[in-house]
């Protein structure tokens, strides 16, 4: 299939905005409707600088095109190709996180103070719960990192995160049928959020993250199914007791507050022994393969389970 | 009831040929998409998603016959074995899918799901109910059974209901696209339940017409 790949451009070599809007004035009607639509593909991405990482791995990066229209984002609706088809009209900036509850410095984080977190590149398994698999090179920071500067508190013990509402920008958040309550809420134990494998990302594949991927912030926990990284993060809140978490809201049998990529533990309607590598093998064969526990990062975060059944923690 | 320019008899074969021709043609388009990259990057879920889809759709198809036919008296009765076994030969096509390319042939993951997995377990009923079905969808059971073979074909509404639960049951939440599903077979089921009482309605109503005119 062939897609379009934005090209990587230096700021010099950008035309000035009152040079390029003078001259779709000048092109005028239809010419510009052109210009516009050709644009469109890159208009929510721009090129990020990023120290390379830590975290790397030896399997094949998943193809960029594959990333980026192929995944979940209910907000945006319910299929897999919707997030990239419908999330055009989202703007991702101007941003703020409110970073509050148990802390001694609550804060709202602007996101270019965010973005001044040194960013490092860090390429990531990604496990859906629904089976199948990519390896994505994000960019992004550390949670703890934002997590230090507010100080949380001794009885902090979880993490909430919340997901931006905006029905306008959303089309999926809108409309008489809505598969979930919105805002999407997510959480994790305040050990998970600080584990230095937990971090907050801000682009992928070089570039400031795509509307449909979470931009601009996101939620990135690659030991846990997909849907515990939340995307397009506003609220951050230190808290007491185990939060309410969306998928569990909607279905407790089937999604638990832990969600740890785990073969061993089936989902009620499915097995979680293998997965499915997007972008791997061809056609009508694609790459299936054994699905790690912790998704290949026990040896980083197994320590933080010792003791728990996870069968009952799932 | 209003009446409908007949087909001529002459192409009454050749329109339910062609049937059979078009129903094939989703199976045979998908096909080709998921081999030539047309289905996106999951091509095999996106094919086995379809092809249920189109088993559903035709079965629906197929119990719409007789509600419509004693509703508006059209009759599309000559068409109803073809879509009934199109409905068939798509949830072959489903099944198929499932086993060779999502799961390779692994026979034990087969039967796993089919016995822990509930959505997959009502599925794989609905097909079994369906041998029989399709094994007399002809000329010869039909005279062959006589009675018999119209409560045998009932099942098809067991059927019908069962394909709509597995697809449900099958999405990670509800959303429009099923809730569709389950309102027509809703209706197409409940309309079995009131079909007696509606034809009593409409037939005094045509047989006291001649009375009233003498």
């Amino acid at each position: 299939m062939s897609v379009y790949h934005p090209p990587k451009i230096s700021s010099n070599e950008i035309t000035p905005q009152r040079v390029y809007l003078s001259r779709r004035t000048f092109i005028g009607g239809a010419a510009a409707g052109l210009v516009l639509s050709g644009t469109a593909v890159s208009a929510s991405a721009a090129p990020l600088q990023a120290k390379p990482g830590s975290y790397k791995l030896d399997e094949k990066l998943t193809p960029k095109e594959a990333v980026t229209t192929y995944n979940n984002f209910y907000e945006f609706g319910v299929n897999k190709s919707d997030p990239a088809q419908n999330s055009g009209d989202f703007k991702p900036t101007p941003w703020a996180v409110a970073v509050e509850g148990l802390v001694n410095k609550p804060k709202t984080f602007g996101l270019e103070e965010l973005m001044k977190i040194q960013l490092e590149e860090r390429t990531y398994r990604m496990r859906c719960v629904e089976g199948w698999s990519m390896v994505i090179p994000w960019i992004g920071f550390p949670l703890k990192a934002l997590l230090d500067q507010v100080e949380p508190q001794g009885s902090a013990k979880y993490v909430a995160f919340e997901t931006v509402v905006r029905p306008s920008e959303m089309p999926g958040q809108s409309g008489f049928f809505q598969p979930l309550s919105w805002p999407y809420i997510e959480g994790l134990r305040l050990d998970e959020a600080a584990h230095p494998l937990t971090i907050l990302a801000v682009g992928l594949y070089g570039e400031t993250l795509p509307n449909q991927n979470g931009a601009p912030i996101r939620l990135v926990v690659p030991w846990k199914y997909g849907f515990k990284s939340i995307k397009s993060v506003v609220k951050i809140k230190l808290v007491e007791k185990q939060p309410e978490t969306t998928w569990k809201n909607a279905n407790a049998k089937e999604y638990g507050f832990y969600s740890n990529v785990n073969p061993a533990v089936d989902h009620p309607r499915w097995s979680q022994a293998t997965e499915q590598r997007i972008g791997e093998g061809s056609g009508l064969f694609p790459d299936r393969r054994p699905t790690l526990p912790f998704n290949g990062y026990a040896d980083e975060v197994a320590s933080l389970y010792a003791g728990m059944d996870l069968k009952a923690n799932y | 009831m209003p009446s409908f320019a007949a087909l001529p008899r002459r192409l009454h074969g050749p329109s339910v040929r062609a049937l059979y021709f078009l129903g094939l043609l989703p199976a045979a388009w998908y096909l080709y998409q998921a081999m030539t990259g047309g289905l996106g990057f999951n091509p095999v879920k996106g094919l086995e998603h379809l092809l249920g889809i189109w088993a559903l759709r035709f079965l629906i198809v197929a119990l719409f016959v007789t509600p419509l036919r004693d509703l508006t008296g059209i009759n599309w009765l000559r068409y109803r074995r073809a879509l009934g076994l199109l409905g068939f030969y798509y949830v072959l096509f489903h099944f198929t899918v499932y086993v060779v390319l999502d799961l390779r042939l692994d026979i034990h993951a087969v039967w796993a799901d089919i016995v822990r997995r509930p959505y997959i377990t009502i599925g794989m009923a609905c097909l079994i109910l369906l041998l029989p079905l399709a094994a007399t969808s002809n000329g010869w059971s039909i005279r062959r059974l006589g009675p018999r073979w119209n409560t045998l074909h009932k099942l098809s509404y067991l059927i019908l209901a069962g394909a709509v639960l597995h697809f449900v049951l099958a999405r990670k939440s509800l959303t429009l696209e099923p809730a569709v599903y389950i309102a027509i077979a809703a209706v197409l089921l409940s309309y079995r339940i009131v079909r007696k009482p509606v034809l009593r309605w409409k037939r005094p109503k045509r047989q006291n017409q001649p009375v009233r005119q003498t």
